[in-house]
């Protein structure tokens, strides 16, 4: 058992219903409780979705159990193919039916309905949402696109002179993380690079489209966390070479394209030169030198952390403090890239220990999921979401994608505009004493709750406080004390820095048993943090 | 069909027969009765919902009310894992832990909640005994209770229903000579439970050691919990609050059958009946009820002229849509299509039934495609659901009112008829507003 206050991902069934409800004419039975169909309002609320989920449940209760679930189960099946007559169902248990081991599998083949069925076997109790998807997605591929498949040891021919390349687009599911504009600014590119796209897969395709997905000559994977799984087969079955590079980020873009031009034997020079970056003139502007070695704590899914924590350091000049995931599939691959840019690696997906960690490195900026937009909001840090868990948020009604040229520039806005502008900075601090920006007035790009309030009253505590020496202030944490001109040193500091430098004082004398925080101690610490 | 609302036992009641009421089966679109804990933990205010379930549990409620603007909230879920079916960690020893776990970081917590989900009541975890055990443990500075707000025996609302019934074996007992007292049960929003409870002292309920004592259930703190004995009387606050009801009886409790306190009328009819009960002056019931009623009864003017003669369709939710329906129709002049209500408690709702316009056709359950399909034929003007339906009907050309907004809005009392009006009136209002 374990203690969870939120939860990173939902059970794998919802997986499947992302894929389910990302194909078009495809329906999912699941053998499921009456609560269960929750979720449906995660696509019709969140993602905004015009139509119902695709998803039949059969809501079995309580005395349904001592009696026939099988029997209701099929009901169902048969109920949903007469109303819908999807071309190919996916059937399966969420967790409780998991637990009464009807076999959804085996009564709907006894049903013996015209249209390829796939079972469905997501183990609840361990494996979760990105695993779910992954696993359908890969389920009904091979369900679909195996009988086209060629005999075992096949090797692609090369294509024909003068013929284009075509490829499949892998991984964009119903309620990604702008996987929407993604497919938009990745199908832009591959025809500047004049390939074809032949399916894109699982978002729009039919169950006729996964069939022929053997005619491409390469797989594109845009998510992996949903579809490395039928990559890897396609790349088995079919001898389809799979394009790797995720295009998130400047250098991931260009990458990407270089990727796709060897393997589709294109010039990659329009699609290089053919969208000018603001993000990249932006960064090298001078106004931007004030982002240099902000410390950064990123934390995601693998694929969107790895891609966030490349850009932050080589295209934004952060320093990556930390960098975590709760993808645990991909826990090797984040390592890496935390073990490469120094940063502490945080592979877990209990809410509370990555609270923890933002808490004990405490960066100056937090690129995170919505869960982590509330972990920086409570400690006073700015954020930018970068991932799922996806909010309302995440489908904005402009074109705001992630991946490409266009995607740099998305990310460059959404991770500066959090911070304070470098020539905000000066002026704060010339005009702090002014009515309007005086230290108890939060900032107002953060919002009227964001702002960290100074914990202000502290003479007054001090006053009441028998065991301080006049006008001492303890520290409540760590029990050392702050002299008044110490304190009133700290004032001096602008404040939207003041709080950081407190806790780094404090933490500085604790650490060395320090008593009474002098002024001395105060600027001991800054030295000691600057190095 | 129609068939005569059974009288529940009780020979006050008449017996119609022109309220249609029908019953349905199939795929149903409503929540369990774990949702309950989003507005329970904001009532109880220093009592922790653990639930004891899957990751799907989890996934339910952090999604159902968007809940994520609480910081650290007072819920939270024991996930089963494999480890525990398998039996090769002993679940009860896991339970414990996490108990342990949760109790070390949450040192506010007076009473916790062990919440049974589907996985936990089919796995055969006894939560009752987990509870007895782990209170032995922990009081006096933690109660430890437990209920059951799986899918497989709650729909939505239920869930307050088994919570508030799991509290009242621990309601300290009324000598059977104390005088009488009123007890209001069902979860209110603590500013409606104020201007209540004035209203109650404007006639003169509690006002002598021979006139009533007013209590709430559920209080707002787990330590503040009412006294219940032979001499208690209780007035429902909220329609689904069956199981509570007969644990209240349990204790020697008396219900005051009563219409529920949605609109003007339904309120007056419920300060009515308890004044009645405690044979309140006819002049003092006027003098404390009727400027409030006639205000309401003024909001309530501009909305009957947006909403009369609209067409009104319900999907099964939270058993408020009775009450609801009959506000809707009586107060406001709407006409009823379908009122769809996930179960129907013919006693407690008989008042209800009475009152609704003859020919109303009450269903009860759900299958959730037909019933879509006799939507979609009658065209209403209104359609009253839970959120996975409402945007598909919307982007269908039909208004929707979701229905989850009813359970978490202060829509009981005088002072409350106008808001509660004005949720049905503004999706009519936007869509005439909007152009483009």
């Amino acid at each position: 058992m374990q203690l969870t206050v939120w939860t990173y991902e939902g059970p794998p069934h919802v997986g499947a219903m992302r894929v389910a409800t990302a194909l078009k004419n495809v329906h999912y039975v699941l053998h499921a409780p009456q609560g269960d169909t929750y979720a449906d309002l995660l696509f019709t609320m969140i993602e905004r979705l015009p139509r119902r989920p695709p998803v039949t449940y059969t809501t079995f209760q309580a005395r349904d159990l001592g009696g026939d679930t099988a029997g209701l189960f099929q009901r169902a099946v048969s109920e949903a193919y007469e109303r819908f007559k999807p071309e190919a169902m996916l059937v399966g248990a969420s967790c409780t039916a998991e637990l009464i081991q009807d076999d959804p599998g085996g009564l709907s083949r006894a049903l013996q309905l015209p249209i390829p069925v796939v079972p469905l076997e997501l183990p609840s109790y361990q494996k979760k949402e990105n695993w779910g998807a992954a696993e359908t997605f890969y389920q009904i591929v091979r369900a679909l696109a195996g009988p086209q498949a060629p005999p075992p040891g096949f090797k692609r021919p090369p294509r024909e002179a003068g013929t284009r390349a075509s490829c499949n687009i892998l991984g964009p599911t119903a309620l990604g993380f702008r996987h929407r504009d993604d497919l938009r600014a990745i199908t832009q590119i591959l025809g500047q690079l004049e390939v074809d796209i032949n399916v894109v897969a699982p978002l729009g395709a039919t169950p006729a489209d996964l069939s022929r997905l053997g005619d491409a000559d390469f797989n594109v994977l845009l998510y992996p966390e949903t579809g490395a799984q039928a990559a890897t087969w396609l790349q088995r079955a079919f001898d389809q070479p799979t394009v790797k590079t995720i295009p998130i980020g400047l250098s991931a873009t260009r990458e990407f394209i270089a990727e796709v031009a060897r393997l589709a034997g294109s010039d990659p020079a329009p699609a290089l030169h053919g969208a000018p970056s603001n993000s990249s003139w932006y960064s090298h502007s001078v106004d931007s030198t004030y982002l240099t070695g902000k410390r950064v704590f990123v934390f995601g899914d693998a694929t969107h952390a790895i891609a966030a924590a490349r850009i932050a350091s080589e295209e934004l000049g952060f320093t990556v403090v930390g960098l975590g995931t709760y993808s645990r599939e991909f826990a090797r691959e984040v390592r890496a890239a935390a073990e490469a840019l120094g940063a502490v690696a945080l592979i877990t997906d209990d809410y509370l220990e990555v609270e923890a960690k933002v808490a004990e490195l405490q960066p100056e900026l937090v690129l995170g999921t919505q869960m982590e937009r509330h972990i920086a909001k409570r400690l006073g840090v700015p954020c930018a979401v970068i991932s799922a868990p996806v909010h309302v948020q995440d489908f904005p009604a402009r074109y705001s994608p992630q991946m490409g040229f266009e995607g740099a520039n998305v990310i460059f806005d959404t991770w500066v505009h959090p911070l304070m502008m470098g020539l905000e900075e000066h002026l704060l601090t010339m005009f702090r004493g002014d009515f309007e920006f005086n230290d108890a007035a939060p900032a107002s790009h953060l919002g009227s709750t964001a702002a960290m309030p100074d914990p202000t009253p502290r003479a007054a505590e001090a006053a009441t406080s028998e065991a301080a020496p006049a006008g001492a202030v303890r520290d409540s944490a760590r029990g050392s004390l702050w002299a008044p001109d110490a304190e009133k040193e700290l004032g001096k500091i602008p404040f939207f820095v003041r709080g950081k430098a407190r806790r780094n004082t404090e933490r500085f004398a604790a650490e060395r048993s320090v008593e009474l925080i002098t002024v001395e101690t105060l600027y001991d610490a800054k030295a000691h943090y600057s190095r | 069909m129609s068939v005569a609302v059974e009288s529940g036992g009780s020979p006050n009641i008449l017996r119609r027969a022109d309220v249609k009421i029908s019953a349905e089966r199939g795929q149903r679109e409503v929540f369990c009765g774990l949702t309950g804990i989003i507005w329970l933990h904001r009532k109880i205010q220093d009592a922790f919902f653990l639930v004891v379930g899957s990751r799907t549990c989890a996934h339910l409620i952090q999604s159902a009310a968007g809940v994520m603007i609480f910081a650290e909230p007072r819920f939270a879920t024991a996930i089963i894992d494999e480890r525990d079916l398998a039996g090769l960690a002993d679940a009860n020893e896991e339970l414990d832990r996490v108990v342990n776990q949760l109790l070390a970081r949450r040192p506010d917590i007076k009473l916790l909640f062990l919440v049974g989900s589907c996985p936990s009541e089919v796995i055969k975890l006894d939560l009752s005994r987990a509870a007895l055990r782990l209170s032995a443990r922990f009081s006096p500075q933690v109660r430890v209770l437990n209920y059951s707000g799986s899918g497989i025996e709650t729909t939505f609302t239920q869930g307050e229903d088994a919570c508030l019934a799991s509290l009242v074996p621990s309601l300290p007992a009324r000598p059977a000579d104390a005088p009488a007292n009123l007890l209001v049960v069902g979860a209110l929003a603590d500013v409606v439970e104020d201007q209540m409870r004035r209203l109650f002292d404007d006639m003169g309920l509690g006002e002598t050691a021979a006139q009533a004592a007013v209590d709430f259930f559920p209080p707002r703190r787990s330590t503040e919990l009412p006294a219940v004995g032979p001499n208690t009387r209780y007035l429902l606050a909220q329609p689904f609050l069956a199981d509570t009801a007969r644990a209240l009886e349990e204790r020697g409790a008396k219900r005051i059958d009563a219409a529920f306190p949605l609109g003007a009328d339904g309120t007056l009819r419920w300060l009515q009946a308890a004044a009645t009960a405690w044979k309140v002056d006819e002049a003092r019931f006027r003098r404390a009820t009727q400027p409030a009623y006639e205000r309401a009864q003024r909001a309530l003017l501009r909305y009957r002229e947006q909403l009369c003669g609209k067409r009104i369709f319900f999907f099964p939710d939270s058993q408020l849509e009775v009450p609801l329906a009959r506000f809707l129709a009586n107060e406001l002049g709407m006409e009823l299509i379908e009122v769809g209500t996930p179960f129907l408690h013919r006693a407690h709702l008989a008042a209800e039934l009475e009152l609704l316009p003859p020919g109303t056709s009450v269903v009860e359950g759900q299958h959730v495609d037909n019933q879509l399909d006799r939507c979609y034929a009658a065209k209403p003007d209104l359609v009253v659901c839970g959120l996975g339906l409402a945007n598909p009907l919307e982007a269908r050309g039909l208004s929707t009112k979701w229905s989850i907004e009813l359970v978490f809005t202060p829509i009981q009392g005088f002072n409350q008829a106008a808001d509660l009006a004005e949720l049905f009136a503004r999706p009519l209002v936007r869509r005439t507003r909007l152009v483009a």
